[in-house]
């Protein structure tokens, strides 16, 4: 037993293990001590040639030699075990900064975008949103809306006409020039569903869409967009129109600092009529004033035309340009861009 | 309307600067477009008064002039100007001045001469932008006035943007009248007195057409020098009011148009052959307008006629023949009332814009042809002295004047404020209409010069125009509450719009109209919607496809070097249609569609895919992607736009949606594209309805997945074969997949290899394999019916 130096086998033990590299060599080390010829088995099967009473002491010292050498052992396979995991995550480490792989990113035309806060804003105070067709009556486009039949705006210089199948001209078949004949048209529909007198439900629309004019420049495009709105109920009043209009403005262009007026002007369809203006606080435009709605209370005769009351209903109407609303919202200059379909431009609106 | 400050404060002049004045108009619906000073900032310039001209000793083209600045002594001044005369009357800029370009004068020596001042040339004033010479002044202009204040130079051009129910502010009077009404500042309008005749000629007017003229006044004038010269007063107001001086009496009758807004004319009474006649025209009736344009005129047009035929054109323009001239000695002043309805259009028609048919077909004041006429006769009188006969005024119809009312409470109500009856009274009376009190509120006849006062709501604008909108405020709307519907069953156009932007997609807008060319190519329509009017040829019809537009777009972007392109738009396309829609105008189908182009690699080229052409089955998905219930089926069908192998009829249980396809060779060609892009076009109607889920129960049995292999005809579309397997098909079929098709080694020419994996699941027990077995060989009893065999 004077063999078994438990500390400098412990020793030996520690310097070995220090060189194993893999798992293999560890349990070949292991068998060396611990396994069935090991140096410790070996020692512990050398017991039994001592004398009874020092077995208990020499056993003893023997198996906490042994539980300490396969602490170490215990350890150190752990310790491979991480460097192995270490060395394999090293490996599979990635270029976290090369870009993600996938589909391109699309966007909406920069007037969608707007037609949809547009929407989305007058939504949320009660509005819905109605639509018409793009060619229509001189009735709906005009008379309806107590345009007279000697205006200038019914010319073919202002107006696209269409012609039949026969190439004539049809005198009463056009391109809406706004999208006022909504307004018209709605207000009929409404009327048969529940009468223009007592007890009409109330008229709350916006009417977005495409209308046209002959009219082709850098500030004029033969096709463009408005959005026409209408409120006709028993509590309508100049001073409201003011208010949600102002409410709106500020709400589309995110800011308080924005002066917004009302100035006197002419519509065949309202009266009063008034032009909307605004003056950015800050930016390019600072201090100028932009023209950018028209609006006024419903004529009566265009109230009375669709059948409603004009003693007891009283309506606000407004038409705004949702194209130059655009340019204002994002700093664009030429309202050309809008059609020419050029993805430059375009996808700088990617959503 | 443009005209200067000056004029206009001396018919009214509120306690206001000139801003505050010009903000006011605009606030009052005449909206100031253009405001500027007469002339610009100079100081220290004064008439002198050239005393004599001696050459410069040392300088060939300068002189030295001794100059009467208005002091004791004259100055010496040196001067370069060629037209320098003795005796002229001359701006001299003093030293201490400084002219436009903060050009300074100060006492120097020229060439050794000592200069003390400068004789200026209107361009060196910034009153002109060339000039020849030094500028002439008055000769009776006294040497040391300041020049701005000879010239009123201290006076500001304004220009209105008036809208068309405002001809009433198309002279200084009705402007005056206005801003009276606005400022509450009195009119001191000048005063004209009835001109006493001296002989008694009249001319006889014979009106023929009381749906032309409502009212003819004229008298005779004899005895006129028509060479006087125009005072430099009135030159003054008409230049700044955007009118040349031509002659005094041409000038006159401008004055007055400008001044009273009471358009007028002056006959060369010599001219005349007999008496007038008032008229509508003859067919082919010829007329030589003022300045020689000639016309050929039919019975639309109103004329003055004497016994030769038409002289001037109703309301709008003079003739030649009757105008007047140098050697004019006796002239007949005109003033009517040329109905509007009689007027409207014709200048247009004729591309004839005068000042006089602007005014007549927005409508005059009816009321003052007798005002106008004594007005013109003063200033004759004064200018070109002469011999006024009586005023004939002859009224045939006048515009009636239907009473208005306006109710106190309707005002409140409409505007939504509160101005008491008193201060609506006072507003109608500071504006002229001499309110009659009536039962809660005021009957208003309105007065003869607006003629757009008809109906309550006009006095209500009234109203709120002399409060002034600003002076209105803003309120919270009122209205009953409710919620909005949002529909589960139709899926909003916006949505669409998003799946397609989710998935790579731009949007863009194209024009409606298209070349003809493109309807043909892309629709293969040959009776397009056609512009009777179109801005271009090339913008002739309207588009009844949106593949026009987006192959345009591919195109537009292919020459700006774009490496790949996807696009989608949504829009209208219009068609021929005999059937009649509810809420259509009927002979058109307007459908709104939605469009897109996918050309070029399918993702951005990167480092993490491979780059790979977008094809057919990748904007199949797309179009598959739009419909939630994905229900859609596709069928080979031949387009006019796409290469008929490659080219799909794209259906919803069974209804018509659109298409889908890969643009035809021949067209890739001619509009010159580098390759094939692949296009669909869907009616949004078709597309938009959406189911609302129903639930069904979650299987607790393990599903079982069975694949199998056929071989079949090549020419045999999967869908067939998929249909066949789920027509009756066992309820334990959940789901087909097609996982691999192949042609190719292994296969038989002209057929080719399907393999379909089936999940099967039974919603009550696990399934047996004998059932699944079972199962298996009735799908492979449908294959082989439909032509197929189990592939070895």
């Amino acid at each position: 037993m004077s063999s078994l130096n438990p500390e400098a086998l412990l020793s030996e033990l520690s310097e070995a293990l220090a060189t194993v590299k893999d798992g293999d060599a560890l349990e070949v080390t292991k068998a060396r001590y611990l396994g069935k010829s090991g140096v410790v088995t070996e020692a512990l099967k050398g017991l039994v040639n001592l004398p009874v009473e020092e077995r208990k002491e020499a056993g003893g010292k023997i198996n906490r030699i042994k539980a300490q050498m396969e602490t170490a052992i215990s350890a150190r396979r752990d310790a491979l075990k991480e460097e192995q995991l270490a060395a394999r995550l090293a490996e599979e480490a990635l270029d976290v900064t090369l870009p993600g792989r996938g589909v391109a990113r699309g966007g909406l035309h920069p007037v969608t975008r707007s037609l949809q806060r547009i929407e989305a804003l007058f939504a949320s105070m009660g509005f819905s949103v109605a639509e018409g067709p793009e060619i229509e009556t001189d009735y709906f486009n005009f008379t309806a809306l107590n345009t007279p039949d000697d205006h200038p705006a019914r010319s073919m210089h202002d107006t696209f006409y269409l012609k039949d199948a026969q190439g004539n001209v049809q005198p009463d078949v056009l391109l809406r020039t706004h999208t006022s004949p909504i307004q018209a048209r709605y207000m009929q529909n409404h009327v048969k569903a529940h009468g223009g007198k007592e007890g009409m439900p109330e008229i709350r629309i916006i009417a977005p869409g495409r209308v046209y004019r002959v009219d082709s420049d850098a500030t004029h495009s033969p096709m463009f967009h408005q959005v026409e709105g209408l409120w006709v109920g028993e509590h309508v009043t100049f001073a409201g129109l003011k208010g949600v209009m102002i409410d709106f403005l500020h709400q589309f262009f995110e800011t308080d600092d924005l002066k917004v007026r009302f100035r006197p002007s002419f519509f065949p369809f309202t009266e009063p009529s008034a032009e909307i203006d605004v003056a950015f606080g800050e930016g390019p435009l600072k201090g100028r004033w932009l023209e950018v709605a028209g609006c006024g209370m419903v004529h009566p005769n265009v109230l009375s035309e669709a059948g409603i009351d004009p003693e007891r209903y009283v309506g606000f109407a407004f038409g705004m340009g949702p194209d130059r609303l655009t340019m204002l919202r994002y700093g664009i200059n030429d309202l050309r861009l809008f059609f020419e379909g050029d993805i430059r431009f375009l996808n700088q609106f990617a959503a | 309307m443009k005209f200067s400050e000056s004029w206009l404060r001396q018919f009214v002049n509120p306690d206001l600067s000139s801003e505050a004045l010009a903000e006011l108009l605009t606030m009052a619906g005449l909206e100031v477009e253009e405001r500027g000073p007469v002339a610009p900032p100079f100081n220290n310039v004064v008439v002198g008064h050239v005393l004599s001209v001696a050459k410069h000793p040392d300088a060939d083209r300068l002189n030295v002039c001794e100059v009467d600045a208005g002091e004791a002594t004259p100055r010496q001044i040196v001067c370069g100007a060629s037209n320098v005369a003795v005796g002229l009357k001359v701006p001299c800029a003093l030293p201490g001045a400084v002219l436009p370009g903060d050009f300074k004068i100060k006492e120097a020596k020229v060439r050794g001469v000592p200069s003390a001042g400068m004789l200026c040339a209107a361009v060196e004033l910034g009153m002109a932008k060339e000039s020849d010479g030094l500028m002439i002044l008055a000769a009776d202009s006294k040497p040391g006035t300041s020049l701005r204040e000879l010239l009123g130079l201290d006076d500001i051009c304004i220009e209105l943007k008036l809208t068309p129910n405002r001809p009433d502010c198309l002279g200084l009077l009705g402007l005056a009248r206005e801003v009276s009404a606005l400022t509450n500042t009195p009119v001191k309008a000048p005063a004209i007195n009835a001109v006493q005749p001296t002989h008694q000629q009249t001319l006889p007017v014979s009106i023929e057409a009381a749906d032309l003229c409502g009212r003819f006044t004229g008298r005779i004038i004899k005895g006129v020098n028509a060479k006087a010269k125009t005072p430099a007063w009135m030159t003054q107001a008409l230049e700044r009011c955007g009118l040349r001086s031509i002659s005094a009496l041409v000038d006159i009758s401008n004055y007055v148009m400008l001044e009273l807004n009471r358009p007028n004319h002056v006959f060369d009474l010599n001219s005349v052959q007999q008496g007038l006649t008032v008229r509508w025209a003859k067919p082919e009736e010829a007329l030589t307008l003022l300045g020689g344009n000639e016309i050929t005129l039919d019975p639309r047009y109103g004329v003055i006629a004497d016994a030769n035929g038409a002289i001037s054109l109703a309301g709008i323009m003079g003739g030649e023949r009757s105008a007047c001239t140098d050697t004019t000695t006796d002239v007949f002043v005109e003033a009517a009332y040329w109905l509007p309805s009689a007027i409207q259009g014709r200048s247009r028609w004729l591309t004839l814009n005068t000042d006089a048919g602007h005014r007549f077909e927005r409508g005059v004041d009816f009321a003052d042809t007798v005002t106008g006429v004594e007005r013109i006769t003063q200033l004759i009188l004064d200018i070109c002295g002469g011999e006024a006969g009586p005023v004939v005024d002859q009224v045939t119809a006048l515009p009636e004047r239907q009473p208005v009312t306006a109710r106190f409470d309707r005002i409140r109500k409409v505007l939504g404020i509160a101005p008491t009856d008193a201060e609506i009274r006072a507003i109608f009376e500071r504006l002229g209409f001499q309110p009659q009190v009536a039962d809660g509120g005021v009957v208003i006849v309105p007065p003869s010069w607006r003629h757009d006062l008809e109906i309550e709501e006009d006095l209500i604008e009234e109203i709120a125009r002399v409060i002034g909108y600003d002076h209105i405020p803003a309120k919270s709307p009122v209205g009953p509450m409710a919620m909005q519907a949002q529909t589960e069953t139709q899926r909003p156009l916006h949505a669409l719009r998003n799946t397609l932007v989710e998935r790579g997609y731009q949007e863009a807008i194209n024009l409606a109209f298209t070349p003809e060319t493109w309807e043909q190519d892309f629709a293969g329509n040959a009776n397009p919607v056609e512009l009777a009017n179109p801005i271009a040829s090339h913008l002739s019809v309207m588009r009844s496809t949106l593949i026009g537009g987006l192959i345009n777009t591919l195109a537009h972007n292919q020459r700006r070097r774009q490496p790949r392109l996807q696009i989608f738009e949504t829009g209208r396309v219009f068609e021929r249609d005999s059937a009649r829609t509810v809420g259509q105008v009927d002979g058109y189908r307007q459908t709104l569609r939605l469009g897109g182009l996918s050309w070029g690699s399918v993702v951005p080229e990167q480092w993490g895919a491979k780059t790979r052409p977008a094809d057919f089955f990748d904007v199949k998905a797309d179009v598959e992607a739009l419909n939630t219930a994905n229900n859609l089926t596709f069928e080979a069908a031949a387009h006019p736009a796409f290469h008929p192998g490659r080219s799909a009829k794209v259906l919803r249980e069974g209804q018509a949606v659109g298409w889908l396809g890969e643009l035809h060779p021949r067209w890739v060609q001619k509009y010159d594209l580098e390759s094939a892009p692949v296009l669909f076009e869907l009616n949004i109607d078709v597309l938009t309805p959406a189911t609302v889920p129903v639930y069904a129960p979650v299987s607790a049995f393990p599903l079982v997945l069975r694949d199998l292999a056929v071989v079949v005809d090549a020419a045999v579309p999967v869908q067939q074969l998929i249909d066949r397997l789920w027509q009756e098909a066992p309820d334990v079929l959940r789901d087909i997949q097609l996982f691999d098709q192949y042609q190719g080694k292994g296969v038989p020419e002209g057929a080719k290899s399907l393999a379909f994996r089936f999940s099967l699941q039974d919603t009550e027990a696990t399934l047996e394999d004998q059932r699944v077995d079972a199962v298996m060989a009735q799908l492979l009893e449908r294959l082989t019916t439909a032509g197929a065999t189990l592939r070895s």
